[in-house]
C-alpha cells in the first residue's frame, strides 16, 4: 500500500518540478491539476480496511475541486486575459528549477528531524508536503503574472493537504475544512475574471500592482 | 590471446558504429513517409571522404588536422574502455570511468581547438555553444556517474554497470538519453540537417573540414552515439541477469531501441530555441540527481 | 445558548440584508443588528455562563474579556455606516452590510472558538468576507489593494493551517486521540512530541501574525487600509486583527502547556519589537494618512506581541490594549474617512489645509492623535504604561527600552504626517471638492463616542472589566 502511495508522492514532486520548469500557462495548470487528481487518490490508499464514507467524501471532493473545477477556471481566465506564457519572471526559470529540487532534496533532509508515527515511518507525504510549499513559495515569489501566481498558491496548498493526510483518520473536521482554501482560490480566480470584465488592466502582470507604495 | 580480441572488439566498434546514424535517418524518413538514404550510407560518405584531398586554410597550424585524430582516438580509446555486457571490458581498473569522462572531454576539446584554428568567426561561434552545452551536459553525465558508483559502490566501470539501477532506473534512463541527445548533437539540441550557418552548432564547428579528416571527425561522431547508446542500455538493463547469449541479445536490441528512440524524437520535435536549451540540461541534470538521491536513500536503508 | 446567538443573529441579518429589495433602507441592519449583538454581550458579560471544558464555542474568559470590545467598536462603526452609506448612495451597498454584519458574526465564533480547526475555519471565512468590503470602491486601486490582501493573507491562513496540522500530529504522535480542542491540547501538555510543537508554533505565529498585520508580514495592510473606507478600516483593524491575536493567546497557551514556552516568549517578543520599530521607521516617511493609520495599526499590534511575551501581567495589559487600542483607533479610522471624503484624496501631496473645512474632524483626528500616541489621560497611555510596567518588572529592561523609543519615532511620524494636513491652506481643487461633504452629526457622533469610550477607559476603567481581564489571564496561565 505504501509504495503506490509513495510512487503518486513521487510523482507529485515530479509534477512540482514540471510546474518550476514551464513557461507557458496551459502546460502550468496541466501539472497542477494533474497533481490535485493524484492527491485525490491518495487518501483511498491510505484506507486499511472497508470503505470510509468520509474519506472517499474528501476524495471526491479533491479531485473535483483541484482537478477539474479549479483548472478550468483558471483557462478560462488565462483565455478572457488572452495570455498564454509567463514572461521575464523575477526568478529565471533555471534558477527556480535548481532552487525547487535543492528545496526537494533539503525537504527529504528535513523530514528526517521530524519524528514520525510508526505507520507514517515508510511514507515520503512529509517530504512530499515541504517540497511542495516551498515550489509554492517559489512560484508565488518568482512569478510576475497573477495566474502563475495563483497557481503557485495552490501547489502551496496541495502541499498542506499532503501533510493533512497524515491526520485524516484521527481529527474529524480539521482536514475537511483544508478544502476552504480551496474556494479562496476560487475567489482568486473570480476576482481575475470579474476584473477582465471590468477592464481594469491591460495585463495580469502583477508588477504593474505597484501603485500601492512608499 | 589479447590482441585477436582486441582486434575483434575494435573491428565490431569501428564497423558498426556508422550504422547507427543510417537507422536514425532510416526512422525518420519511415514517419516522414520517404524512402530516405540507404542505411549505409555515412560508410559509402566515408569511403568517399577518405579518397578526397584536403583543402588546408593558409591560417591553420598543423592542429586542424591533429585535433580530429586526438577526438577519434579519445572516442575509440573511451569505448575500448566501455563493458560490452558479458564479453567485458577491454580494459578494466579502478577508477577507470573517470579516465572514460576525461576521454570524451579530450575529445571535445580537440575539435573545437581544431575548429579554432579555421580562424573563421563561424566555427568559433560553433565551438562556443558546444562546449557551452557540453558544460551543462557534463555535470548531468557526472551526476549519473556518481549516482551508479554509488549504488554500487565501485568506481570501476566493469562493476558499476553490472547490477541493476533499481527505483531510480527511470529517473536515470531519462536523465541519461537526455544527455545522448545532447552529446551527440541531435534534435532538440541541434539539428545535425540543417545547413543555416547561424542555427547550427556542431556542423558549424566542422565547415572548414575537409576530405580524411572530415571522414575520421563523422566516423568519430558515430562511435561516440554508439558508446552513449551502450552505456545508457548497461546503465539501466541489468544484463547480468541473462544468460551469455540473451545478454548479448538484449544489449543489441536495447542499443537497436535507443537509436530508435532518437529517430523519433527527431521526426516528432522541433529543435529548441538556444535560450530554452539551458532549461532542458538542466532537467537532465535534476533527473539524475534525484537518481542518486534515491540510490543514496536506497543505500542507507 | 445565547453564545450562539451572538454568531447566528449576525448571520441571519446578513444573509436578511442580502435579500432586502430596498437600497434606502437596507443600512438600518448594521445599527439594529449591532445594538443586538451588544445586548447579548452584555448579558453574558454581567452572567458569564458556565464553561465545559469540552466545548468547541463558548463565552469563556478569554472571550468575556475581549469580545465586549468589538461589540461596542461595531455598534458605533454600524451607526457611522448608516450616515456613510447615505454619502454613498451611487454605489449598491447589498453585498457591503452582508459582508459586514458576516463578518461581525464570524469573529464572534473566532473569540469564542476553542476548538483548534475551528479557529482556523473563522479566521478563513473572516478573511474571505472582508474581500467585498475592501474592494468596495471598484477602483483599480482597490482591486491592487484586495489582491495583495488575498494573496498575502491566503498565503497566511494556507501556513496556520500547516501549524494547526503539525499541533494536532503533536498531540496524536504525543498519544493523543485527536481531539484538538485547547482544554485537551493543553491537558495533554509536556506530552506533545516537541519537534512538532516548535514547529507547529512557528507556523501558527507567522500565519495569525500575518492576519494580526504584525511586521514582516504587515505588508497588505498599509494597501488595504489605505483603500478601503474608512468604517472597514475601523473594523478590519480593531476587529479581525483582534481575533487573531487572541488566536495567538490561546495556541500561546498550550505552547505553555508543552513546556516550550520560553521560546514562544522570545519569539513574540522579537516580532513585537521588530513591527513596533518598522512601523515607527514607516511613519516617518509615508505621505498618505490613510496608510499612516495601517502603520499605526502594526505598532499596535506589535505592542500587543509585546504584551503578550510578558508573562501574565503582559497578557493582562495586552488585554486592556486590545481595549483602548480598537476603540481609539476606530475614532480616527472614522474621522480620517471624513477627511478622505472631503479631500478626495488621502495624499499628502494634495490635501492639506482641513483644518479649515472640516474643522470638526479635524479636531476629532487631532484629539485621537495624541490618544492614541498615549497622551494621558486616554486609554492607549495606561494600557501601554502597563505594558512597560510589566516590561520592567519581568527585567526586560532593554526591550522596555527599544519599545518607548518606537514610541516616541512614531509619535514624531504620525504628528508630522496629521498636523501636515491640517494646518496650511487648502487648495482650490480641495476647496471645490469639499463642498460636496457635509460634516452631518451622523458622521460626527460615531468618532466622538469612541474618543468617549477611549477616555472612559483611560480615567475611570470599571473594575468588572479588570476583573475579566485577570479571568482571562488565568484562564491561560492556570497555574501562576
Amino acid at each position: 500500500m505504501s509504495g503506490t502511495l509513495n510512487v503518486l508522492i513521487g510523482l507529485a514532486m515530479g509534477l512540482n518540478l514540471v510546474a518550476l520548469g514551464s513557461s507557458r500557462l496551459p502546460a502550468l495548470i496541466q501539472a497542477m491539476s494533474l497533481q490535485g487528481v493524484l492527491l485525490g487518490v491518495m487518501p483511498l490508499l491510505l484506507e486499511e480496511e472497508g470503505f470510509n464514507w468520509r474519506v472517499a467524501v474528501v476524495a471526491a471532493a479533491t479531485v473535483i475541486g483541484k482537478g477539474i473545477v479549479i483548472p478550468n477556471l483558471l483557462r478560462r481566465a488565462t483565455r478572457a486575459a488572452n495570455i498564454e506564457r509567463e514572461s521575464d519572471p523575477f526568478l529565471g526559470f533555471v534558477p527556480s528549477l535548481l532552487l525547487g529540487a535543492g528545496g526537494t532534496i533539503a525537504a527529504v533532509a528535513l523530514a528526517r528531524a521530524l519524528p514520525l508515527l510508526p505507520e507514517h515511518a515508510g511514507t515520503l507525504l512529509v517530504p512530499g508536503a515541504i517540497a511542495s510549499i516551498l515550489t509554492g513559495f517559489i512560484l508565488l515569489i518568482g512569478r510576475v503574472k497573477a495566474i502563475s501566481q495563483v497557481c503557485g498558491y495552490l501547489i502551496l496548498e496541495n502541499g498542506i493537504y499532503l501533510f493533512g493526510l497524515l491526520l485524516i483518520h484521527s481529527t474529524p473536521l480539521l482536514v475537511e475544512s483544508g478544502i476552504l482554501l480551496d474556494v479562496t482560490v476560487g475567489v482568486f480566480v473570480i476576482g481575475i475574471i470579474v476584473d477582465r470584465i471590468q477592464r481594469a488592466f491591460d495585463s495580469l502582470d502583477t508588477r504593474r500592482l505597484t501603485t500601492l507604495r512608499e | 590471446m589479447w590482441l585477436p580480441q582486441l582486434v575483434v572488439r575494435l573491428a565490431l566498434w569501428l564497423l558498426l558504429a556508422p550504422l547507427l546514424p543510417g537507422l536514425i535517418n532510416r526512422v525518420k524518413a519511415w514517419v516522414a513517409g520517404r524512402r530516405g538514404p540507404p542505411v549505409g550510407q555515412l560508410y559509402y560518405d566515408l569511403a568517399k571522404l577518405w579518397r578526397k584531398e584536403v583543402v588546408w586554410s593558409t591560417l591553420a597550424s598543423p592542429a586542424f588536422i591533429v585535433g580530429p585524430a586526438v577526438a577519434w582516438v579519445a572516442v575509440v580509446g573511451a569505448a575500448l574502455l566501455l563493458p560490452l555486457g558479458p564479453a567485458g571490458a577491454e580494459w578494466s581498473f579502478r577508477g577507470d570511468v573517470l579516465l572514460l569522462l576525461y576521454l570524451l572531454a579530450l575529445a571535445r576539446f580537440a575539435t573545437a581547438w581544431a575548429a579554432l584554428e579555421t580562424g573563421s568567426a563561424f566555427e568559433g561561434m560553433g565551438a562556443a555553444r558546444e562546449v557551452s552545452y557540453a558544460v551543462l551536459a557534463e555535470a548531468a553525465l557526472i551526476t549519473a556517474v556518481v549516482s551508479l558508483s554509488l549504488q554500487t559502490s565501485s568506481v570501476s566501470l566493469t562493476t558499476m554497470l553490472a547490477p541493476t539501477a533499481g527505483a531510480g532506473a527511470v529517473l536515470l534512463a531519462a536523465g541519461l538519453f537526455t544527455v545522448l541527445l545532447a552529446e551527440n548533437c541531435r534534435v532538440p539540441f541541434d539539428d545535425p540537417n540543417t545547413h543555416l550557418e547561424l542555427t547550427m552548432v556542431h556542423e558549424v564547428m566542422i565547415l572548414d573540414h575537409s576530405g580524411p579528416p572530415l571522414a575520421v571527425i563523422l566516423h568519430g561522431a558515430a562511435v561516440k552515439l554508439l558508446l552513449f547508446s551502450v552505456l545508457l542500455v548497461q546503465a539501466v538493463v541489468p544484463l547480468d541477469q541473462f544468460s551469455r547469449g540473451v545478454a548479448v541479445a538484449v544489449l543489441a536490441g536495447g542499443v537497436l531501441s535507443v537509436t530508435l528512440g532518437v529517430g523519433l524524437v527527431e521526426s516528432f520535435l522541433a529543435r529548441l530555441a538556444f535560450r530554452r536549451v539551458p532549461l532542458l540540461l538542466t532537467t537532465a541534470f535534476l533527473l539524475c540527481l534525484f537518481a542518486l538521491l534515491v540510490a543514496w536513500k536506497g543505500g542507507v536503508q | 445558548m445565547i453564545a450562539y446567538l451572538l454568531i447566528l443573529v449576525p448571520l441571519m441579518g446578513a444573509a436578511l440584508a442580502a435579500l432586502w429589495p430596498r437600497e434606502s433602507s437596507r443600512p438600518w441592519f448594521l445599527p439594529v443588528v449591532g445594538g443586538l449583538h451588544l445586548l447579548l454581550t452584555c448579558a453574558l458579560f454581567l452572567a458569564p455562563p458556565a464553561v465545559a471544558p469540552g466545548d468547541w464555542l463558548a463565552f469563556d474568559p478569554l472571550a468575556r474579556a475581549v469580545l465586549p470590545a468589538l461589540s461596542i467598536l461595531f455598534l458605533v462603526c454600524a451607526a457611522y455606516g448608516v450616515s456613510y452609506l447615505r454619502i454613498r448612495a451611487e454605489r449598491s451597498n447589498r453585498v457591503f452590510v452582508a459582508s459586514l454584519l458576516a463578518i461581525l458574526g464570524l469573529l464572534s465564533a473566532g473569540h469564542q472558538a476553542r476548538h483548534l480547526g475551528l479557529l482556523w475555519i473563522t479566521t478563513e471565512a473572516v478573511t474571505l468576507a472582508a474581500v467585498p468590503l475592501l474592494h468596495f470602491n471598484g477602483t483599480p486601486r482597490a482591486f491592487e489593494a484586495t489582491w495583495k490582501y488575498l494573496l498575502i493573507g491566503g498565503t497566511g491562513i494556507a501556513l496556520s493551517l500547516l501549524g494547526s496540522f503539525c499541533l494536532g500530529y503533536a498531540s496524536l504522535h504525543g498519544g493523543g486521540v485527536g481531539d484538538l480542542t485547547f482544554a485537551a491540547l493543553t491537558a495533554q501538555g509536556t506530552g506533545l512530541s516537541r519537534p512538532w510543537v516548535l514547529t507547529a508554533w512557528v507556523l501558527l505565529l507567522v500565519g495569525y501574525g500575518t492576519k494580526m498585520g504584525l511586521a514582516p508580514m504587515h505588508t497588505w495592510k498599509p494597501d488595504a487600509y489605505g483603500e478601503a473606507p474608512g468604517i472597514v478600516g475601523a473594523v478590519l483593524a480593531g476587529g479581525v486583527t483582534t481575533v487573531a491575536f487572541t488566536a495567538l493567546l490561546r495556541v500561546r497557551a498550550v505552547i505553555g502547556a508543552a513546556g516550550a514556552g520560553a521560546i514562544a516568549d522570545r519569539t513574540l517578543l522579537v516580532i513585537g519589537l521588530f513591527s513596533i520599530i518598522l512601523a515607527a521607521l514607516f511613519l516617518l516617511g509615508t505621505r498618505n494618512f490613510k496608510r499612516m493609520l495601517a502603520y499605526s495599526s502594526v505598532e499596535h499590534m506589535g505592542i500587543l506581541s509585546l504584551g503578550a511575551a510578558l508573562g501574565p501581567a503582559g497578557v493582562a495589559a495586552a488585554l486592556f490594549h486590545v481595549w483602548s487600542n480598537g476603540l481609539t483607533k476606530g475614532a480616527l479610522f472614522l474621522a480620517a474617512g471624513n477627511l478622505r471624503r472631503a479631500a478626495g484624496t488621502a495624499s499628502l501631496d494634495e490635501a492639506r489645509g482641513l483644518s479649515q473645512l472640516c474643522p470638526h474632524s479635524s479636531a476629532i483626528l487631532i484629539t485621537g492623535l495624541f490618544a492614541v500616541t498615549a497622551c494621558p489621560p486616554f486609554g492607549p497611555f495606561f494600557s501601554e504604561l502597563q505594558v512597560v510596567r510589566a516590561g520592567l518588572t519581568g527585567g526586560h529592561n532593554l526591550a522596555t527600552g527599544v519599545f518607548l523609543a518606537g514610541l516616541l519615532l512614531a509619535f514624531f511620524g504620525l504628528t508630522r504626517v496629521v498636523f501636515s494636513l491640517v494646518d496650511g491652506r487648502p487648495r482650490a481643487a480641495t476647496r471645490e471638492e469639499s463642498r460636496r461633504f457635509v460634516e452631518t452629526a451622523g458622521v460626527l457622533a460615531p468618532p466622538l463616542v469612541l474618543l468617549g469610550c477611549s477616555l472612559w477607559l483611560g480615567l475611570f476603567p470599571p473594575t468588572i472589566l479588570r476583573a475579566a481581564w485577570a479571568a482571562a489571564v488565568l484562564q491561560l496561565f492556570p497555574t501562576p
